[in-house]
């Protein structure tokens, strides 16, 4: 079976490799949008973070013989606890000034952990095994389904919607939103905002460290993986606007479905089309599709 | 204090600068003379011409480009694919590459000063990616080897540029001229336009500035003297490669700016020589590490000396002046 000259497989193939990268960049920019939202600064050094997480989950399975489960598990608390640490460090001196230097600062950030990883690990690539559990692939009828690829997306949906719900239907959710609106009012209700603020940088790059592990099986680990993600993500954020959780879950989602599409159709495109959809969607809608102009 | 002794202490300062830029223009000048590697002070200028281009930008107009090195990155290759396979003469290989970098600044400017602050900062950088893959894939790039041994030729068909002792005062020449430029700029009634936006933005315009146009321009000045410094790097280096465009140079050329101090006209300058100078000394000795260390000036930098070099120094005469 073809569809516009395209075998049937080769098409859902792509579409499926689409969507598990996208549930990537719906992972990173949530994590993105809200720390930007409560701290006001723009973290480049998400990427890091996301590869710090993807190379923890290599150490400890290739070191220690902890499982990926395991890792799953530790690997964001580790990396949640470094970016707790970043933010009561350096961060914090940051909250009154001129966004730009959280921008410079994480970027920073971000060559320091490359280059540490890149004197350790080299930039050839490493391999994290596919989990036992998740070896080979379902046969849906249409299409051969690798159960790994089927596990991702549906993982990352559930802790999208998952943050998505705790944001915006939780009370502690509403302490966020409240404190990204006007953080002095909310402390003087009485919520702790440093802590809030603390907390919320480090559950921010735990999750993008939950991304790094569950990219680990699919791709190749390199110190450079985290750089090139976050770019991506950066045009994203721009297309999404950064006002709305649940926006950015789907621009995410969308774009990497697009980014799959115009893989089967024009390959030489692929690597630019986000890039090209963020300049269209300035031109017409310079909030971004769910932004907010200020 | 008098208003006399606060004339004449400032009448002190400015002599104190003129002392400072006569010998900083001495050593510019006796350099191949005096042991400075010709080659390394060359590339050090043509980065240095790249900070002062960014610092019209970032430092005079209040606008953060992430990703400047797509224009570096653009002209080195248009004068190299122009002097190697097209024949070109390198003034007029320089001239094209250069405009053309401008001409991409026209439409990443169009696109980004859509919107402000940390947006524009990452429009910026989205574009700048798109560049590079673009020359990633165009087939007269060459790919990852990219663009080598491209020839200096003869400057306006007299002057042959094969010495690096010629092609210094050349280069040295043209950063002179796009230094006094830049500062004629900026003290130009539009160059005091473009402060009055950096400082405050609706207020420019509720003073009837199209300040969209002003930006615009800015943005297109400041991208095509970074072209001119890729397509004298080019001919300076004999090569144009992927890393001319990689987001990291965007990265650098922000932390020479800042670490010389940014709104400052020496400030780009001296961070371009010190970075530079700092990659040349560590690149056979510390391996990756050269990474980490420009990462960790970084966060200093931000964390603790955010006025850079320049900004700093200039701050302390201001407290002198006040004390005495």
């Amino acid at each position: 079976m073809e569809i516009f000259g395209i075998p049937l497989q080769a098409f859902l193939g792509q579409l499926l490799l689409g969507l598990v990268n996208g549930s990537f960049y719906a992972m990173l920019s949530l994590g993105l949008a809200v720390i930007f939202g409560l701290l006001g600064i723009v973290n480049f050094a998400h990427g890091a973070l996301y590869m710090i997480g993807a190379y923890v989950a290599f150490g400890l399975t290739d070191k220690l013989g902890i499982g990926f489960w395991g890792a799953l598990v530790i690997a964001p608390l580790v990396v949640g606890a470094l970016g707790v640490a970043i933010e009561r460090t350096l961060l914090k001196q940051l909250y009154n000034i001129d966004p730009i230097y959280g921008l410079l600062l994480t970027f920073g950030l971000a060559l320091i952990a490359e280059g540490i990883f890149r004197d350790q690990f080299g930039v050839s690539g490493q391999q994290y095994p596919v989990p036992d559990l998740l070896q080979g692939a379902t046969n849906l009828g249409f299409m051969v389904l690798p159960n790994y690829r089927g596990f991702v997306i549906f993982a990352s949906l559930a802790i999208c919607i998952a943050t998505w719900y705790l944001i915006e239907r939780t009370r502690l959710g509403s302490y966020l939103r409240a404190g990204t609106e006007n953080p002095k009012l909310v402390q003087a209700f009485g919520v702790n905002v440093p802590l809030m603020v603390m907390l919320t940088y480090g559950a921010g790059a735990g999750l993008a460290a939950i991304a790094g592990v569950l990219a680990a099986p699919v791709i190749q680990l390199t110190p450079l993986m985290g750089s090139n993600l976050i770019i991506i993500v950066f045009a994203v954020v721009v297309i999404g606007g950064m006002g709305s959780i649940m926006g950015s879950i789907l621009t995410g989602l969308v774009l990497g479905l697009v980014e799959g599409l115009t893989k089967v159709f024009y390959p030489e495109a692929s690597s630019i089309v986000v890039f090209v959809i963020m300049a269209i969607v300035l031109m017409i809608r310079p909030a971004g599709l769910f932004g907010k102009e200020r | 204090m008098s208003a006399t002794t606060d004339n004449r202490s400032q009448a002190r300062a400015h002599a104190q600068a003129r002392w400072a830029w006569g010998a900083v223009l001495a050593v510019l000048l006796a350099a191949p003379f005096i042991g400075l590697y010709p080659v390394f002070m060359m590339k050090a200028l043509c980065f240095a011409i790249f900070a002062v281009a960014f610092n019209l930008l970032l430092g005079f107009t209040g606008l953060l480009s992430f990703g400047h090195a797509a224009y570096l990155g653009a002209a080195a290759y248009f004068t190299g694919w122009l002097v190697k396979q097209a024949g070109f003469s390198p003034e007029l290989g320089v001239l094209v590459g250069t405009l053309g970098a401008g001409l991409i600044g026209l439409v990443v400017g169009l696109i980004a000063i859509r919107r402000q602050g940390i947006y524009f900062a990452m429009i910026t950088l989205a574009m700048a990616q798109m560049v590079y893959f673009v020359w990633l894939q165009a087939p007269f790039t060459g790919g990852e080897d990219g663009l080598q041994g491209v020839a200096r030729g003869t400057l306006f068909g007299v002057l042959p540029l094969a010495s690096d002792t010629t092609m210094y005062y050349v280069v040295l020449a043209i950063f002179i001229a796009v230094f006094l430029g830049v500062i004629r700029i900026v003290h130009s009634p539009y160059g005091q336009v473009l402060k009055a936006i950096r400082e405050n933005e609706p207020r420019a315009i509720s003073l009837g500035y199209d300040v969209d146009k002003y930006k615009l321009l800015a943005f297109v000045l400041s991208t095509t003297i970074a072209g001119l410094a890729g397509s004298l790097k080019t001919l300076v280096l004999g090569f144009a490669t992927l890393s001319d465009a990689h987001w990291s140079l965007s990265g650098e050329v922000v932390l020479m700016t800042l670490l010389g101090g940014m709104g400052t006209f020496a400030g780009p300058v001296i961070g371009a020589f010190t970075i530079i100078g700092l990659q040349n000394f560590l690149a056979d000795r510390v391996g990756s590490w050269v990474t980490v260390i420009i990462g960790a000036i970084f966060v200093l930098c931000v964390i603790g000396f955010r006025r850079g070099f320049v900004g700093e120094l200039l701050a302390w005469q201001k407290r002198r002046q006040g004390a005495g």
